[in-house]
């Protein structure tokens, strides 16, 4: 993992003696409420319907097990007792006093932590693959390049004030697991027949109320070379983005508006003009901070672990939260534990300061230390032996942490919605309550297989509804919360939006419609045939024909 | 109205000319950019030192020709949170101009530093806070990750310091 030198911590440090400063300004009047906003946003401070809420970055999802501990120290002493993890790989606090955030911040340092740009017309904390590092089919692990663009986007003079907010997403590996084509900026290392690694530079995907897939404009981009790529792209946008309607202001929309070739050249232009063609730097950074990245010391084991499939044995709970919650490691006897923070009827992502130590103590003692959030509001355990899988789902268990659900129709991304957000037009929170206590059962579950069901409480589309196989947007009609159905689409590398199905539906009816969304799949799929493939074969209209025939 | 430049208060002896108005005789002249294309043969002539006013959704480039000519750029932020002249600056300062740069409009102290890493010198502030304020403004971050940044002898570049034997970047002359 990353560690800050000298330089990083005096960087953090400044920043929030900085913020404290704006802070008291704003407490004694000499800043006003506008001006402040942007100063305190900028440092990942929200004034939401309650109370202010603080999201801190987890850079590229990972952290250690004392910064985990900080974390949940945090919610204890200033929040109350918990927090949530979001679709950003990164963590809310929902009941946060101005006056207290200054301390927030400084004890946030001490684990080498900040908030900074988590919010307002920035670059924000950038995402990658949840089990980078620990994928079985990654190419390199793309989080050093996630800490170089951190370091290069952390108070950009230049890019401080884009026209709109702007997320990038890094993956190593061909399987997509960070959506990267619906970032602002997506990057996926490919790697050439020379056995070279270059990085596919996607731009202009996004949700929000303009969804759109983006488009390659380097398709092979030599690593050292990015921080300067990068910066010509952001000049464009900086430039010519639009600011007249934030709506039309995310840079999707202005390559879509040039076309993806003329603003393709305005990059190449921009690019060719750079003062420095030299990237020395840039290598000699990547390559002290790759050092810190290094694979933990994996011990040799074969494959088989007898402990584990012994406990599977004798465990049928156990045997099926394996099945369901294990992913592939790329060492031999290790697993990558996915830790389903989605319990039946509980609020997707959410956390206790007790349910946060645990999860430290299980990864500093059989996870080198290491945990990772995921953008699908879980938490995971990047490098367990398969040996020690059934202590640490003991434990879990004990912790109302080892729901069986991982990828199936329980683990529900959903935003904080209208119970928390200052933007939402509906709640999200009780939908996806209902929709995990329909589908409580877990063979039912597996039967449906592999599904992502994704809740956003407005257009904003912070659950991501755009690129659920099942997507439920909340609106407001007249007073009345009301809600979408989308189908069909994907984060994945064969990225899709989804499509409206049909009228919307009320709030109790939600669960219904997508217990018969998932009844009329199970009746026409083919052997093995996963939801989305199913409805990508069939189109909407089977589906359409079950929902709103009876009516 | 104050400018403030190298942290002190100066008095602005330009004079701006509008779009239309009859030029002065002598004195040092700013005007706007369609201005300038208007009338750079007599402008060109004028007697005093030239500047102008470019709107931020001008184009650097569109410059090019006048810099060797030009004493002052000016360059507004109509709202504090319009970040475009920030890379207007940058590119002006990329193209090699090493005259004044001047931000006109919602310029706030919390900014400041952020102007002058980009290049800008001098600052149209207005009277709402005081000199103090500013003084303190400019060197709250002692860091900064970005290279090519002006800067001042109490700021490093982070990356620059952490790999003092590669390659350095061309100095930038110190800023305001």
């Amino acid at each position: 993992m990353y560690r800050y030198d000298e330089f990083d911590h005096k960087f953090v440090r400044d920043r929030t003696q900085q913020f404290r400063d704006q802070a008291e300004r704003r407490m004694n009047g000499t800043l006003t409420e506008d001006e402040f906003r942007p100063l305190r946003l900028m440092n990942g401070l929200y004034l939401q319907l309650h109370a202010y809420m603080l999201r801190v970055a987890i850079p590229y999802g990972t952290l250690s097990g004392r910064q985990m501990r900080q974390l949940a120290m945090i919610a204890e002493k200033w929040d109350k007792g918990y927090g949530h993890f979001t679709t950003r790989q990164n963590i809310q606090y929902n009941w946060i006093k101005l006056e207290d955030t200054a301390d927030i911040l400084e004890a946030l340092a001490e684990v080498e932590m900040h908030a900074i740009q988590t919010s307002g017309n920035c670059i924000r904390n950038v995402t990658t693959d949840h089990w980078a590092g620990a994928a079985a089919d990654e190419i390199a692990d793309p989080r050093p390049v996630g800490e170089l663009l951190r370091q290069w986007s952390s108070l950009h003079p230049e890019f401080s004030f884009l026209p709109r907010k702007f997320k990038i997403a890094v993956t190593g590996a061909p399987n997509d697991r960070a959506a990267v084509k619906v970032h602002d900026i997506g990057l996926r290392l490919h790697k050439n027949d020379r056995n070279e690694t270059g990085w596919e530079v996607i731009v202009g995907g996004g949700l929000g109320r303009t969804p759109m897939i983006g488009v390659t404009v380097r398709g092979f981009l030599p690593e050292p070379e990015l921080i300067g790529y990068l910066e010509a792209i952001m000049r464009v946008y900086n430039l010519h983005g639009r600011r007249d309607n934030k709506y039309k202001a995310r840079i999707k929309i202005l390559v879509h508006e040039l076309g993806a070739d003329k603003f393709k050249s305005e990059v190449e232009a921009e690019y060719a003009k750079r003062p420095q063609a030299s990237t020395e730097v840039e290598e000699r950074e990547l390559q002290r901070i790759a050092a810190y990245f290094a694979a933990p010391q994996f011990e040799k084991h074969s494959r088989w672990s007898a402990a584990f499939e012994e406990a599977k044995l004798g465990n049928p709970d156990f045997a099926r939260w394996a099945k369901n919650n294990l992913g592939v490691h790329r060492v031999d006897g290790y697993a990558i534990v996915n830790i389903s923070l989605k319990p039946e009827g509980g609020i997707p992502g959410d956390a206790t300061a007790e349910q946060m130590r645990l999860m430290a103590d299980l990864a500093e003692r059989y996870s080198a230390d290491e945990l990772r959030v995921s953008h699908a509001q879980n938490v995971v355990l990047p490098h367990v032996k398969k040996d020690d899988v059934f202590a640490i789902w003991r434990a879990l268990q004990g912790a109302d942490l080892a729901p069986a659900n991982y990828g199936l129709a329980g683990d529900i991304i959903a935003c904080p919605g209208l119970d928390y957000c200052a933007l939402a037009t509906a709640r999200s929170i009780p939908i996806a309550q209902s929709i995990s206590r329909k589908f409580a059962d877990l063979d039912r579950q597996e039967d449906i297989g592999k599904i992502k069901i994704n809740i956003s409480g407005c257009i904003n589309a912070c659950g991501h509804h755009h690129v659920g196989h099942i997507g439920i947007l909340g609106l407001d009609k007249k007073g009345e919360e009301f809600y979408q159905i989308t189908l069909g689409g994907s984060s994945a590398e064969n990225a899709s939006i989804g499509s409206i199905l049909g009228p919307g539906f009320a709030g109790y009816e939600v669960a219904d419609a997508i217990e018969t969304i998932l009844n009329t799949y199970i009746k026409l799929r083919q052997p093995g045939e996963e939801f989305l493939a199913a409805y990508r074969r069939v189109g909407p209209k089977p589906f359409k024909e079950a929902l709103y025939a009876a009516a | 109205m104050p400018l403030l430049k190298n942290n002190t208060l100066i008095s602005d002896t330009w004079i701006h000319a509008g779009a239309e108005s009859q030029l002065p005789e002598a004195g040092d002249i700013i005007v706007p950019f369609a201005r300038l294309l208007k009338d750079w043969e007599t402008l060109a002539q004028h007697n005093g030192k030239l500047g102008v006013e470019l709107g931020n959704a001008g184009r650097a480039e569109a410059l090019a020709t006048f810099l060797p000519k030009l004493s002052v750029i000016v360059l507004p932020f109509p709202a504090f949170n319009d970040g475009r002249a920030y890379s207007i600056a940058r590119q002006l300062r990329q193209m090699g101009y090493r005259g004044e740069l001047r931000a006109t409009g919602n310029v706030l102290p919390d900014q400041l530093q952020f102007m002058l890493q980009v290049g800008f010198d001098t600052f149209d502030i207005g009277e709402r806070f005081p000199l103090a304020v500013w003084q303190q403004a400019s060197r709250q971050m002692s860091l900064a990750y970005q290279r090519g940044l002006f800067r001042r002898g109490s700021e490093a570049e982070i990356w620059t310091e952490r790999h003092t034997d590669a390659d350095p970047w061309l100095e930038q002359p110190h800023a305001g």
